[in-house]
């Protein structure tokens, strides 16, 4: 798409007389690409997104492929991998090496959270859906939007153009613990020019995007929410945008705090997190001071990492609400002890952040407190979830293709919860730190929790934004296909991790054999999953472009939906409505009693 | 296929947002001051990152590697002042806007500027320079009692302070390859010109000459037990310390220790942001379409101009109301 687009658009104002001719040229870049309309914004942080969930989740296929046939080459493109990414992270047969296996497991982090999930939860959905819903003409500072997104863009340059220093990308993992974050890459090489130094100076810029993009949020739903639209009258995307945007926030800062120190231990020879009497390779470390604290790195790490998982699941309950009510036919049950769910959530996961350092040997009495806010925690996530199960009973339920990723979004969201109830203590979690079993209880969390919740919210919204649904039957495809694929992949990760398998194994545990025989075999089921999820991909893409000239077309109101969002011209025009809004009831006013239709739009007054 | 989606995006300019200049009657906010709260509430978080990195950092330290009493006091509270300064300028700049009194805004506007100019000038050229002449040795502990006459852990002990593993003051003479030559070089000679003595010149090649602070000229002394207000000057004593015995050595810069570190990250970007919030001040102070030429069209815009811009200098001082007593006194 990226290559083709300026040319064909060229080719239009060359030869078309009754286009935009005046000035074409500065045109096209004040419109499309120097925007400031929430709405291509939202669009560009949406497909940004996407791209860089396709080209993380590539770069888990290459692991993959080593983790089932350690130190083989990858079929097909591994000598044009070995060609694009160069000797230190493939071989010249074209297999991974170690090296290669750490930066693609780093930057595999690294771009699923703060590039693909983020960007197209938060700052896509959350750009185009918010204003419409709220019934605003735009964000309330649209320079500050463009410029967020621009701080996003100069960061995802900067991380993917860090595969291409000497050394290749970062590889001390998407956490860049210190010491080993402080050391990496740093002997004989050029103190700027190497990946882990990038990745913290495109993280700096991420955040601030980030920091930019949630304080227009906030701001936006305070103060330009239409007539009538009283705090309980909100839909619920619009709260769970609401609190994410407070703990980014709050939460991002003082990891931009971290990802300054570390940089001046790596660039100045400061020591924030470089121990005293550091060894390197049986030397005594001279580059540095010592006195710092790698502890330090990892608590400041985790107060923005653990809010951070709310970030990414908050604004996929959002929209999984906002389908199921729309597609149940019914209001939402509970829709008040939810909103308070989401505050209480939003609070608690400012103060659980430990539960992920119960291995640095904090102590008995700190452990307590954090196993009791991490069982807290449990509270609410039960509260909504329970809250969106019974939403659906007795309702007539339209199954759909938002309402299919929706619904599976639950029980997925569900298991990934559920199993990290048994982390949240000590004692377990000393044996199970580091392994498989944690990988499959966040990935259900992210992978099939929020993902699918994010392709329910692109199936829903798409004809809001384009003006033709997305097909169906290619839409069902696409669900069953990646609902059987995407638990192939992460259901045996729960089974290797009770068996001791370390997330870090280059070789997938061929290495221990004699502890990891009975489990290792689910490697090979995990791989050609995985694969199989790439290809259930395929009918996504292809009707993902197909239906913005074959989709059905549709009018304003295509889901029968009640929210202001489907009470504007579709596509919606610049400053997005065409007639003086008021609000009159809330949100899911679905099947009420005694109203000839089954839905009463918000801006109804009768 | 672009241009079927490019014809949903028809925009040339900003939508009309309201509230950004009149506040919204239930929230009683113009959106940007909502906005710069927001912001500040950010700042807090990273300040207050950064502090906790010191609280931290601090309480984790090994007794002696925690220095005190190494920064300019009376600089320091006079940068203070100014900064408070500064503070009440800008709330006069803004009460004049409303009073509709250009001329006694654009006078208090440029107090307020010059008051930031001379906190950095003050920072820029000399508080930092003075630290980048500075320098310090830590004595490995095995080495320590050699040097006893100038770390004097005996005193220390009976008085039950914690020890001491520095010497520290003006580099005289370097050991051979070291980047500090140049620097001994330059400082020799000054000490050379004031004292007459010329007795320090390279005893060995793998020494550290140093012409000692105060506080290493007499360990001892209860005087230095306690610290002092005024900056004394530098001793006319002279170490000479083996490099054999030193654990690490360097200016007073960030790599120095950790609390050189969190004192450059913290006031250097303490100075980005007194930095950022002159050239908001510049531009809100000269004749730009958003600056002073706004006054004409919509005076009270450009009162809310400076209102955020204040508050946001207002924050920029209160980090420093922290900074100074965490460094400069304690």
């Amino acid at each position: 798409m990226a290559t083709i687009a300026p040319v064909e658009h060229g080719h239009h104002v060359g030869t078309d007389p009754h286009g935009e001719h005046h000035h074409p040229e500065l045109g096209f870049w004040q419109k499309y690409v120097f925007s400031t309309d929430h709405k291509v914004i939202g669009v560009q942080y949406g497909v940004s997104g996407l791209l860089f969930l396709f080209f993380g989740f590539l770069l888990m296929l290459v692991m993959r492929w080593q983790l089932a046939n350690p130190g083989l080459p990858v079929p097909v493109v591994g000598e044009a991998l070995k060609g694009v990414f160069g000797p230190t992270v493939m071989t010249d047969a074209g297999a991974l090496t170690a090296s290669g296996y750490n930066v693609f497991g780093a930057m595999h982090g690294t771009i699923m959270v703060f590039f693909g999930i983020v960007p197209l939860a938060v700052a896509g959905f959350g750009n185009y859906v918010v204003p419409l819903q709220i019934g605003a003409p735009d964000m309330a500072f649209p320079k500050l939007n463009m410029a967020s997104y621009w701080c996003f863009f100069t960061s995802g340059v900067l991380m993917m153009g860090s595969f291409f220093v000497p050394g290749s990308a970062a590889k001390s993992g998407w956490t860049a613990y210190p010491p080993l974050a402080g050391i990496a890459d740093l002997e004989g090489g050029n103190i700027w020019l190497n990946g882990q130094t990038v990745w913290l100076v495109a993280m700096v810029f991420n955040i601030t995007g980030s920091l930019l993009g949630s304080i227009n949020f906030i701001t936006t739903i305070i103060q330009l929410r239409a007539p009538g639209l009283t705090w309980m009258r909100l839909p619920f995307f619009v709260w769970a945008q609401f609190v994410t945007a407070f703990l980014l926030v709050l939460a991002f800062p003082p990891l931009e705090a971290a990802g300054f120190m570390q940089l001046t231990d790596r660039v100045f020879g400061t020591s924030f997190f470089m121990p005293t009497g550091l060894m390197i390779g049986q030397k005594v470390a001279q580059s540095w001071s010592g006195g710092g604290s790698p502890i330090l790195w990892q608590h400041l790490f985790w107060f923005l990492a653990h809010p951070e998982v709310y970030v990414l699941i908050l604004p996929a309950i959002g929209i999984v609400t906002e389908i199921v009510a729309n597609n149940a036919r019914k209001p939402i049950h509970g829709y008040k002890p939810m909103v308070y769910s989401l505050f209480g959530l939003g609070f608690l996961s400012f103060i659980v952040w430990a539960h992920h350092m119960y291995m640095t040997g904090m102590g008995a009495k700190v452990a307590a407190f954090f196993q009791i806010t991490t069982i807290m925690i449990s509270v609410p996530s039960v509260i909504l979830l329970t809250s969106l199960i019974l939403s659906l009973w007795g309702g007539s339920i339209r199954f759909n293709t938002p309402m299919l990723f929706a619904t599976a979004f639950l029980p997925m969201f569900g298991i990934g919860g559920l199993t990290g109830i048994p982390l949240a203590f000590n004692a377990v979690d000393l044996f199970l730190h580091d392994t498989y079993y944690v990988i499959g209880h966040f990935h259900y969390v992210v992978a099939p929790g929020t993902i699918f919740g994010l392709f329910a919210g692109v199936y829903f919204w798409y004809p809001k934004a384009t003006g033709r649904k997305m097909n169906e039957f290619l839409g069902k495809v696409h669900f069953w296909t990646s609902l059987v694929f995407i638990n192939g992949i992460f259901f045996p990760m729960f089974i290797q991790g009770m068996a001791g398998v370390h997330r870090r194994w280059y070789d997938g545990g061929a290495t221990y054999e004699q502890l990891t025989a009975p489990v290792l075999h689910w490697n090979q089921f995990m791989t050609v999953s995985a694969a199989l999820l790439a290809v259930a991909q395929l009918p996504f893409i292809f009707n993902f472009f197909t239906s913005w000239k074959l989709g059905q077309k549709v009018g304003r109101n295509p889901w029968d939906a009640t929210t202001l969002d489907w009470d504007t011209p579709t596509p919606p025009p610049h400053g997005n409505f065409d007639k003086p809004l008021e609000v009159f009831r809330g949100p899911y006013e679905y099947s009420v009693p005694g109203h000839p239709v089954d839905f009463h739009p918000q801006t109804q007054r009768n | 296929m672009l241009n079927s989606i490019l014809k949903y995006f028809p925009f040339f300019t900003d939508a009309e947002v309201p509230h950004t200049v009149a506040a919204r009657p239930d929230t009683g906010l113009y959106s940007a001051k909502l906005g710069i709260w927001l912001f500040l509430a950010s700042e807090v978080m990273l300040f207050g990152g950064l502090f906790s990195a010191y609280i931290f950092l601090r309480i984790g330290a090994e007794p002696g590697y925690w220095p005190s009493g190494l920064l300019n006091v009376p600089v320091g509270t006079a940068n203070t002042a100014i900064l408070i300064i500064s503070s009440v300028t800008v709330v006069m700049a803004w009460a004049s806007l409303k009073m509709r009194q250009l001329a006694k805004y654009k006078f208090y506007m440029l107090i307020t500027i010059l008051c930031g100019a001379i906190f950095l000038t003050v920072k820029l050229s000399y508080e930092w320079p003075a630290k980048f002449n500075h320098f310090g040795v830590f004595i490995k502990k095995e080495a320590s009692t050699k040097y006893e006459d100038f770390l004097g852990n005996k005193h220390l002990e009976e008085g039950g302070q914690p020890p001491r593993w520095e010497i520290s003051g003006h580099l005289l003479d370097a050991p051979k390859g070291s980047a500090y030559a140049e620097q001994a070089v330059k400082n020799a000679e000054h000490f050379a010109h004031e004292t007459h003595r010329h007795d320090f010149v390279t005893p060995a090649e793998d020494d550290y000459v140093i012409q000692l602070d105060p506080v290493n000229a007499n360990p001892s002394d209860k005087d230095n037990d306690r610290p002092h207000f005024l900056q004394r000057p530098l001793s006319d004593k002279i170490a000479v310390i083996k490099a054999s015995d030193v654990e690490s050595a360097s200016v007073f810069a960030p790599r120095h220790s950790t609390y050189f570190a969190t004192y450059f990250l913290i006031t250097g970007l303490h100075g980005l942001h007194v930095l950022g919030g002159i050239l908001v001040f510049l531009y809100l102070w000269l004749p730009f379409k958003g600056g002073t030429k706004l006054y004409h069209s919509n005076p009270e815009h450009l009162a809310n101009r400076v209102e955020i811009a204040g508050l946001f200098w207002h924050f920029v001082d209160l980090v420093w109301i922290f900074v100074f007593p965490i460094f400069y006194l304690l």
